[in-house]
């Protein structure tokens, strides 16, 4: 049978019927400019916020914790194999927060086909001294080229430049808050004191802002030679490896092996950050739930305006089937009016939709918890387009069914009996 | 010897509802090619419901049916369908057309569907079946624009665009006035004598019933008599 008779036919009815026709057509635009509109904005909300978690976050850091040693000396002892003993009071030793020996797991993690990058960390506490009072923070010694690269460093620069860390012996970047408790400003001596006591007097190159104030009140940025050089320590002294690969997801099965290969203490972005990721997933349901819901009003639009079209048009389908149209035929040519207003009004909503993603996304959105977004955050991938053309169809397709189904079995005898 | 295009064997028929009534009672007749044949009867005796099973819309029913050499009982609803579309035209009494579509597309679907022929040759085909009928100049007018004697000759027209074998018509002449019912009389006979295709006619005009070649006649669903008309052929 060919197609271009039932579209023929499918049209003229439609035609007939204009009004209740673009009324339902109107009902899935509608439903897919939400659908369109809800998940670019959502996800793109969405995208912003795991940005400003997850370009931060190393997908494994291999670390130490500090813990007391699991064996004790006695332990080793030979002669002493069969009996019990008991050590109270055991205390960590001071040293462990060191990943020691870290050359050749650098270089290991460096040259593996699954790392993306990989850099070291030195995080310690300090005290930040103004006048006669301190407070407590957080420096990290940091390599300033790799952490740029990897965890976009430079993006929550507000002031200065990050290179100058290297460039600048003796160099400090501050959370902006915290400058401001300070009372700093660029160019400004920065005190700053060691664990053990000892005071440093560091010069403040640049300021950071990440959006999350317990960061911006308390964190540092020095190179990791400077904070070798306040620790005291060693050039070879390091606390934190960490590690971007190519695929997170392998992030979890990857940390357990470098932990165990490595023999250090290994955390992965997943489990660091489960809630965050249930947060994120909970905002596409809702916005999946309410466009798909809105589709399927859309689709009783449509099951609606069949339904009367069929009420309507008895006659045509009892003369259609008494000239030699079969069941079937009469069942394509509901189920194309369906589609074709399915189509239609999907393909105006796919283009609404996005011409509103466009006006949000030229919306300014000045915050200070954020400070590269200036307009509202949107997603305008692909995949959201397609599943809502897939819906669309889908919806259309089975409100058509039940209608079409009932327009095959019209029975023409009984049509034109009744005349 | 001719050959035979339409079998009725026993054919019985009931109504169920409001209670079970037998309308048609072992029918049984053929009508061979070439041959026009009106059905005639008092109201109600069951003209309509048996043409309604000849044309194979109808498929509740005892008896057997053989159309063009087919049975007809074992076949889907699709294949009736089918012989529908190649073998039979249809003329209601009430002049029965698609009001969305143009005259000429409404002659023209049972052709497009049937697909023995590309678009322009069923439409070539359409415009003379209409000069036949006399009506081509209103071939582009929307179907519902045109008075009651033309709409009957368009249901015609559409009846005879596939060249069926067989005409069925019920009371084709019932809503026309004299000169009109001459006109489509005129019609089918000509169809009838020059492209050689049977006719089947269902009518309570005795005039219009004593000019065909055959008359059967029903009375409370049983076939009363049939022959060639007792007046001559006009
Ligand atoms: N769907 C139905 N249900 C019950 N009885 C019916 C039904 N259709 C028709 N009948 C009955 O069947 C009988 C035959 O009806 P039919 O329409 O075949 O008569 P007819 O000979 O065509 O009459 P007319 O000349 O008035 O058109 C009538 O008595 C009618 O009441
Ligand atoms: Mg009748």
């Amino acid at each position: 049978m060919k197609l271009k008779i039932i579209l023929q036919i499918a049209w003229g009815l439609l035609k007939a019927r204009k009004r209740q026709t673009i009324v339902a057509a109107v009902g899935v635009t509608f439903g897919i400019t939400t659908f369109i509109t809800l998940l670019g904005f959502m996800n793109g909300l969405n995208d912003l916020l795991d940005g400003l978690m997850m370009n931060r976050t190393p997908h494994i850091r291999l670390y130490n914790e500090i813990t007391p040693s699991s064996t004790q000396p006695i332990d080793e002892a030979s002669n002493h194999n069969d009996d019990y003993n008991f050590v109270h009071s055991i205390k960590p030793k001071n040293d462990r927060m060191e990943i020691r020996n870290n050359k050749p797991i650098i270089s290991f993690l460096s040259n593996a086909p699954e790392v993306k990058g990989v850099t070291t960390r030195i995080t310690s506490q300090v005290f930040f001294n103004i006048g006669a009072s301190s407070i407590g923070g957080l420096i990290n010694g940091i390599e300033v080229a790799q952490e740029k690269e990897l965890f976009f460093f430079e993006d929550y620069m507000i002031e200065g430049n990050s290179m100058d860390l290297q460039n600048v012996p003796n160099s400090i970047v501050l959370g902006e808050i915290l400058a401001e408790k300070l009372m700093l400003r660029i160019g400004d001596l920065v005190q700053v004191t060691a664990p053990n006591g000892e005071r440093f007097q560091l010069k403040l190159v640049g300021l950071f802002q990440t959006g999350i104030a317990d960061i911006d009140k308390s964190q540092s940025y020095a190179s990791i030679l400077t904070t070798q050089k306040i620790l005291n320590r060693p050039n070879d002294y390091v606390t934190d490896i960490l590690v971007k690969l190519h695929d997170v997801k392998r992030a979890p099965a990857l940390a357990k092996y470098y932990g165990k290969l490595f023999s250090v203490e290994t955390i992965d972005m997943n489990t660091a950050n489960a809630q965050f990721d249930t947060g994120s997933s909970i905002r596409s349901l809702i916005s999946y739930a309410v466009g798909i819901t809105l589709l399927v009003i859309a689709g009783f639009g449509i099951y609606n305006i069949l339904n009367m079209l069929i009420y309507e048009k008895m006659d045509s389908i009892a003369i259609l089937k008494a000239t030699g149209f079969s069941g079937q035929d009469v069942s394509r040519i509901f189920n194309t009016i369906a589609l074709v207003i399915g189509i239609a009004g999907g393909g105006l909503g796919l283009l609404f939709g996005n011409l509103l993603c466009h006006l949000i996304h030229s919306i300014p959105f000045n915050t200070d918890a954020l400070p590269t977004i200036k307009t509202y955050p949107i997603d305008f991938s692909t995949k959201y387009y397609v599943i809502a053309a897939l819906f669309s169809v889908i919806t259309t397709y089975f409100a058509g069914y039940f209608p079409s189904r009932k327009a095959s079995k019209v029975d023409p005898v009984a049509i034109i009996r009744g005349k | 010897m001719k050959k035979t295009l339409i079998e009725a064997q026993h054919i019985g028929k009931y109504f169920y509802s409001p209670k079970k009534v037998q309308v048609l009672n072992d029918i049984s007749f053929k009508i061979d090619e070439g041959e026009f044949v009106s059905v005639i009867g008092k109201s109600g005796c069951g003209k309509s419901t048996l043409l309604y099973i000849l044309s194979t819309m109808d498929t509740e029913y005892e008896g057997d049916l053989k159309i063009d050499g087919v049975a007809t009982k074992k076949k889907t609803p699709h294949e009736l369908a089918h012989i529908r579309n190649e073998k039979i035209g249809f003329v209601f009494q009430f002049h029965y057309l698609l009001t969305e579509f143009s005259v000429i597309k409404n002659v023209m679907f049972p052709g497009i569907k049937l697909g023995k022929y590309s678009e322009e040759e069923v439409e070539h085909q359409a415009y003379e079946r209409l000069k036949l009928l006399g009506i081509e100049n209103e071939a582009l007018k929307n179907s519902n624009q045109l008075s009651g004697g033309q709409k009957q000759r368009v249901a015609i027209a559409r009846a005879l665009i596939n060249k069926p074998k067989i005409i069925m018509a019920d009371e084709p002449t019932g809503n026309l006035d004299e000169g009109n019912s001459e006109l489509v009389f005129d019609i089918f006979k000509e169809i009838c004598a020059e492209l050689n295709q049977t006719i089947l006619v269902v009518t309570h005009d005795n005039d219009f019933a004593n000019r065909t070649d055959r008359i059967i006649e029903l009375s409370d669903g049983e076939i009363l008599s049939d022959g060639p008309p007792l007046i001559g052929i006009g």
